[in-house]
């Protein structure tokens, strides 16, 4: 979860997100560098009072001022699709979990061993005096899924549009009624991990809360037995 | 039990815990994390609605075709029951029972 005055990420939960960082830090040290390199040149050239009447063209600088920046674009695009369609796979999918968004609640369905159990979960937010301090975070109940487990996930609405996230994991799809999105995760680590409704939906949009806890295989089928 | 989760397991199920206790969580894995309808390259990308609704569809055409014994019409049962909500489920089960299920089978 996020704490205050945090202004990176989270810490990744799943090997996506992880890859998802280590894309943004990329980025970012391109960005920073080309921005420092303009601000440089944009400071100079406002103070220091040099000026070239004569300088109307100049065929080097402006194929040197093309190329580059297409040289950097394409260094920046090469793991940016290798991203988008590594996390477009779902072939390798272990287990099935149905998410159906409602107002204003979370449901989740999961379904085991060719329908032998039908586990369905309604998480209702808790209300201020008993989230101990994670006011807006924490639900009644929770979705468990095993770790290091491909999660085939499947996102729909029973009434408008809401939005699933868990941006530790680095996951989001839309709720949309009558639609079933699909999503790809695969959870790295033991933990609790946070989301909240992202698309408005209504007069309590901001009070249902996803939560989702990272458990060992039997651990989440002790679950489903409730034991 | 909260009263938010709703348990549901045929009759005579074996507990999983029991059914799987004294094996190692590896075992436990190839075991029992079974199953996943298949990816189906007729719908490859995000929007899975045609998948879920294709197989509720292909299941009653085989059963209307072969009769509910046929085994192979239960690929198609097993693909639904995993990809479709539960209440979609019912709704068409419904639309079925009352002869308005949009599609000719």
């Amino acid at each position: 979860m996020m704490s205050w005055c945090q202004l990176g990420f989270q810490d990744a939960g799943s090997y996506f997100m992880e890859e998802f960082i280590y894309f943004h830090d990329f980025t970012m040290m391109i960005i920073l560098g080309v921005l420092s390199y303009v601000v440089v040149f944009l400071v100079l050239g406002l103070v220091s009072g040099w000026v070239d009447s004569g300088f109307v063209e100049g065929q080097l600088i402006e194929f040197m001022w093309t190329i580059f920046p297409a040289l950097i674009l394409i260094q920046i695009a090469f793991p940016s699709l290798l991203l988008l369609y590594l996390i477009e796979d779902f072939s390798k999918s272990f287990l099935v979990c149905k998410v159906v968004g409602h107002q204003w609640y979370w449901s989740y369905e999961i379904k085991t061993e060719s329908s032998e159990i039908l586990a369905s979960v309604d998480c209702y937010m808790l209300p201020r005096e008993g989230a101990f301090g994670m006011r807006l975070l924490l639900t009644d109940e929770f979705l468990m899924l095993p770790i290091n487990v491909p999660v085939r996930i499947l996102v729909t609405s029973d009434d408008v549009i809401h939005s699933w996230t868990l941006p530790s994991l680095g996951i989001k799809g839309d709720a949309v009624p009558g639609r079933l999105n699909q999503l790809n995760v695969t959870l790295s680590r033991k933990a609790m991990y946070y989301g909240q409704c992202s698309e408005i939906c209504g007069a309590n949009h901001s009070f249902m809360p996803v939560m989702l806890m990272g458990v060992t295989s039997p651990q989440f089928f002790m679950w489903l037995d409730r034991l | 039990m909260s009263s938010g989760v709703e348990i549901t397991r045929p009759e005579g199920a074996i507990p999983l815990a029991q059914k799987y206790s004294g094996l190692s969580e590896e075992e436990v894995k190839k075991r029992i994390i079974a199953y996943n309808p298949p990816a189906d390259s007729r719908f490859p990308n995000q929007n899975q609605t045609k998948n879920c609704f294709q197989n509720y569809v292909d299941f009653q055409r085989c059963v209307r075709l072969r009769g509910e014994d046929y085994k192979p019409c239960q690929f198609f049962e097993r693909n639904y029951k995993f990809l479709c909500p539960t209440g979609w489920i019912e709704k068409w089960d419904e639309q079925l029972e009352n002869n308005t299920f949009p599609v000719k089978l």
